[in-house]
């Protein structure tokens, strides 16, 4: 699965399955980059065929309603743009 | 990988006056976030280029305009979700609350039923006991309207919501 890294301060795993035309996952992304932390990324809608389903299929194991943002946070799991959630599960 | 979609900054200007124009017009008000607002512009533009419809820029679509119907933006579930959370789900329309400053806005919990859920559901009977009406009553999904006629409207006069969005009601 094509996964996008973002460069930062390393705080444990942070995954974030995203959309890339959804206004909560720019929020979330936005929150991220401005927290200054390592992450990754993908963009389940800019995926095709397989690797899509597959993707979906990793999420609903997070999240079983599949939708997004759904960020997990060293195994932790938040859907949707929660910022005050994020900032604690993150440490910030 | 799809394609990448490219939308310009003008598509996005003229597509969001128009939406605030027709919001305002009927009594729904965009969200006053304009950089979120515009974000979803941005994302209803791509999915209409990619789909050739408004699939909701929150929600993964299926890419067949028959299985995404309910997410045509306005969504199905734009009014149910504007009573209960001041917002819809993605947060293009906002109630006027909100737009007073009286309830913040976040994140709200999808409403939309699961793809399971959605194949189970049988499409809901016409009411029945009035069949001595002369026209068949439409109902639109989106907003409620209704209307006497012999066939739904082009566009919901009040939501602006496609004929496919009509239901027989009675």
């Amino acid at each position: 699965m094509e996964m996008k890294h973002v460069k930062g301060k390393n705080k444990g795993n942070i995954m974030m399955y995203a959309l890339s035309t959804c206004g909560w996952c720019k929020k979330t992304k936005r929150l991220l980059n401005e927290m200054g932390v390592e992450y990754d990324y993908t963009d389940v809608d800019l995926l095709e065929g397989e690797e899509k389903a597959k993707a979906m299929e990793e999420l609903e194991h997070w999240n079983p309603r599949r939708s997004f943002p759904t960020l997990v946070i060293n195994n932790e799991c938040i859907v949707g743009y929660q910022e005050e959630k994020i900032k604690e599960a993150i440490g910030a | 990988m799809s394609d990448r979609v490219e939308v310009t900054g003008k598509e996005v200007d003229k597509l969001y006056e128009r939406l605030n124009r027709e919001a305002e017009a009927s009594g729904y008000h965009l969200n006053t976030d304009v950089e979120h607002t515009k974000d979803l512009v941005e994302g209803l533009l791509v999915n209409e280029k990619r789909y050739g419809y408004w699939a909701c820029p929150c929600r993964l679509a299926e890419g067949i305009k028959e299985k995404d119907l309910d997410i045509i933006c306005p969504c199905d579930y734009r009014d149910p979700d504007l009573n209960d959370y001041g917002t819809c789900y993605c947060a293009l329309y906002v109630s006027q609350a909100v737009l007073k400053g009286e309830k913040n806005l976040g994140s709200i919990p999808e409403r939309r039923p699961s793809s399971e859920e959605r194949k189970r559901a049988k499409p809901k009977s016409i009411a029945k006991g009035v069949s001595s009406l002369p026209l068949p009553v439409w109902r639109c999904k989106v907003c409620g309207y209704l209307c006497a006629r012999e066939d739904p409207p082009e566009v919901c006069p009040i939501c602006k919501a496609k004929k496919e969005r009509f239901e027989r009601f009675i």
